[in-house]
């Protein structure tokens, strides 16, 4: 029965093709963020993201530089087509196309004590061992999201879901909804953690229906934010690098 | 269960054989349904067994029998062989096998040790093996031919028959016809010259070649521009088919090189994308039929030929079913390779239709260029080297099959180095393409699942979906007691009734099912076969049930 009769999705809005821009960003977090930083601007006198090279000015030199390195300094050679590293230069590109909305530094102690107070965000989000795990976990946050897309998320959340964050509604014969954060799904099954963060499992044939929530349960803090608090609450989420070795 | 009195007497008659497959006996597999005899199960590669004892009504009681873990952790996309009772496959890269087929207990092991210059494009893979005789050939990823004793597994003659420093790699399982044991090698993403050669079955010497890209004197070598012939492509990674009463061998043949930017190869690039029909005993070519002229799509020919015959619009005619990578369904007259028709089977933008010869109309707007252009199907294919199956029975077509899902194809310039990857694009799909164990799947239906897709080949028209969540990579394969089995990427192994598409049984069987279906029977049990992750799962009804 699951042949023909399996509903369609709620919505048909087609998730686009990764573009060459974001294939350079994933190598480039993957190859190169390590010593220059998810800024570009890790190694002194360079800034990536605003095109400052050293040894550098066209697109041609910068993808010779990324395969072959410099040497004599510590940019490594690196095992890269010429399609993947001409794809993190356009990526560079498009950093030094992108300014921040607010030039205010902001302060992370301050961020800290809005994103645990006024923003109540760990109401759905965690840091480390505090907050609810219904959201995505922000404890390293600052390792994979520049200052620029923390600051667009919180402004409209609803832009960019990235597929791991995304929410399922399944209702059940006895007409039960039930909500919450997609793990996963095949076939026969879904797997989800639930509001009140139960994992659940469901064999959709015992489901009267099941589809995505297209929808962000996340509100824009647009106008729950001043400027300023906008600015700490980005650079307090700048600074989550995530759980650290513990030495002896 | 509906035969028993015969099944019996063929066991009798086999029994005396042992392990002695003649070219009589391949000719005639579908006699001895209790053996497996060719990667597909018969010349026709219908990947349909006569076998019975498993039915709609108690394949609910299909249970796990025993499991082989592969000491690899490649994927496992071999179709094993069943002979009288003992089972034989591969284990990744290029080590045989032969187990007790009711146990799964091991015989012995044939270890062959690739040369570390092999680069085999997509996997160190091997999808399985030939019989012939007491002899059991391998092509290995490192470009060699290996005979092997099918008793005891010691090697009898080993070819060197394509450099592996160039890209060459055979991942295939040879077909056997005659006396003759036909290869071709894989590597259409390093710019190889492809060829389908033949070897003779005791000595190893090659009888015939073909060259699937053909040089100077050759006919269609004017389809090549310049010198682009030198690194064509056209490589040939699938088994093929034959029919002993033409005499002919059909096989398809894979992508042209560069892969998507056809500006290094003008023309139309035969024989790449296309299916060859040639004389088993001298290769020559009797006809072909390109299904992607001057591809720039990837869309290697790469699928299994299914060989049918039926009533094509009154007349009876030896028909050639096939779904190609490039989103088309296609039936051919096998004799003469007359094209018949041509209807897509999954969403179709590259090309919009045929002229009355067979040639697909494409828009000048649906080519790769610099900025990248959206296609349906993707570079994946509406399907791809996944074996489908047809039931004389039920009359239909099953696809595994890609749906909703497209690639942007953006060319690039690209300079030929041997041995080197020779793309000359960059594809781009929602859809991961070489995905190894089971992942969590966050997709939505929108941006591209998979399907068991069951069609009527002699319409086109679709009869019934079984829906997947995630794409797939699984092979199909029916039974006369109208079951379907199949699986995915997701880890499960199903059965379906063929009929309607509706679900039966499943199995998690925890890994990518990234291999085709079999079945076999060994003291009158039926069992059923496929492997998924690393591992060979079979599967036979709970005794009693």
């Amino acid at each position: 029965m699951i042949a023909s009769t399996a509903p369609a999705p709620a919505f048909a809005q087609r998730f686009h093709v990764p573009g060459e821009t974001e294939q350079g960003e994933i190598l480039y977090q993957a190859n190169c963020v390590t010593c220059h930083g998810l800024e570009g601007d890790q190694v002194s006198g360079t800034d990536l993201a605003h095109g400052q090279f050293r040894r550098a000015s066209s697109d041609d030199d910068l993808i010779r530089i990324i395969r072959t390195g410099i040497p004599g300094t510590a940019m490594p050679a690196n095992n890269l087509s010429d399609t993947q590293a001409a794809a993190i230069v356009r990526y560079l590109r498009s950093l030094a196309a992108t300014e921040p909305l607010t030039s205010i530094p902001g302060d992370a102690a301050r961020g800290q004590a809005l994103v645990e107070g006024k923003g109540a965000c760990l109401s759905c989000h965690r840091i480390a061992v505090q907050g609810s795990r219904v959201g995505p976990d922000l404890t390293d946050v600052g390792r994979f999201r520049r200052r620029i897309e923390l600051e667009r998320a919180l402004m409209d959340p609803g832009a960019v879901v990235r597929p791991e964050n995304r929410r399922y509604r399944v209702v059940t014969h006895d007409g039960a909804t039930i909500a919450g954060r997609l793990l996963n799904h095949d076939t026969l099954a879904v797997l989800l953690m639930d509001d009140k963060e139960q994992l659940r499992s469901f064999d959709k044939t015992a489901l009267r229906s099941y589809a995505f929530v297209l929808e962000s349960p996340m509100p824009s803090y647009r106008d729950r934010f001043s400027a300023e608090e906008l600015a700490d609450v980005v650079r307090y989420l700048a600074s989550l690098k995530g759980i650290q070795p513990q030495t002896p | 269960m509906t035969k028993p009195a015969t099944l019996f007497v063929v066991l009798l008659a086999t029994a005396t054989v042992g392990a002695q497959i003649s070219y009589d006996r391949l000719r005639q597999a579908d006699r001895e349904p209790q053996n497996w005899l060719t990667y597909s199960g018969s010349y026709a590669s219908q990947r349909h067994s006569l076998l019975t004892q498993i039915t709609l009504a108690n394949v609910k009681n299909l249970e796990m029998q025993w499991v082989f873990q592969a000491r690899s952790l490649e994927r496992f996309q071999a179709t094993a062989l069943v002979v009288d009772g003992i089972l034989y496959t591969v284990q990744a890269p290029n080590d045989i096998l032969a187990l007790d087929a009711a146990t799964g207990r091991v015989f012995w092991t044939y270890s062959y040790r690739p040369a570390p210059t092999a680069r085999p494009c997509c996997g160190r893979v091997n999808r399985g093996l030939a019989i012939l005789d007491g002899t059991l050939f391998m092509g290995t990823i490192d470009g060699h031919l290996i005979a092997v004793d099918a008793k005891i597994g010691k090697p009898i003659w080993d070819v060197a028959i394509a450099r592996p420093e160039s890209g060459y790699a055979l991942t295939l399982a040879p077909l056997v016809v005659k006396d003759k044991v036909i290869v071709g090698p894989a590597g259409g993403e390093f710019g190889i010259r492809g060829f389908l050669a033949a070897y003779d079955a005791k000595t190893g010497k090659e009888v015939w070649r073909f060259n699937t890209i053909p040089g100077p004197g050759e006919a269609g070598h004017d389809t090549w521009g310049g010198d682009s012939w030198r690194r064509g492509g056209g490589p040939v990674w699938l088994t093929g088919s034959y029919d002993p009463d033409l005499n002919l061998t059909y096989w398809g043949i894979g992508n042209p090189g560069p892969d998507y930017n056809g500006d290094l190869r003008p023309g139309d690039n035969l024989y790449t994308s296309s299916v060859v029909a040639l004389d088993a005993d001298t290769g020559r070519l009797k006809w072909h039929y390109q299904f992607t002229p001057h591809d720039e799509f990837d869309y290697d020919a790469a699928q299994i030929p299914v060989l049918a015959d039926a009533r094509w619009q009154g007349q009876a005619r030896k028909l050639m079913y096939w779904a190609n990578r490039n989103g088309f369904f296609y039936v051919l007259d096998r004799a003469s390779g007359e094209f018949l028709s041509g209807k897509p089977f999954v969403k179709v933008t590259w090309a919009t239709g045929f002229d009355a010869r067979g040639r697909p109309i494409q828009p000048a707007d649906k080519k790769p260029n610099a900025e990248g252009v959206l296609i349906f199907p993707g570079n994946q294919g509406g399907t791809n080297w996944y074996s489908p199956s047809y039931s004389p029975r039920t009359g239909l077509f099953y696809i595994p099959a890609w749906v909703n899902y497209d690639t942007v194809y953006a060319k690039r310039p690209v300079e030929f180095v041997e041995g080197q990857s020779f793309g000359g694009g960059n594809p781009r799909t929602t859809v991961p393409a070489g995905i190894q164990t089971v992942t969590n799947n966050y997709q939505t239906a929108d941006e591209g699942h998979g399907a068991i897709r069951a069609i009527d080949p002699l319409t086109g028209e679709k009869r019934w979906d079984f829906t997947m969540a995630d794409v797939t990579d699984a092979g199909v394969l029916t039974t006369a007691s109208d079951l379907l089995f199949s699986g995915g990427r997701e880890g499960y192994f199903f059965a379906l009734d063929a009929r309607s598409g509706t679900l039966l049984w499943k199995a998690t069987v925890g890994g990518v099912v990234a291999s085709g279906p079999m079945t076999y029977s060994v003291g009158g049990r039926q069992y059923v076969a496929v492997a998924a992750g690393s591992s060979l799962f079979t599967f036979a009804l709970r005794p009693g049930s």
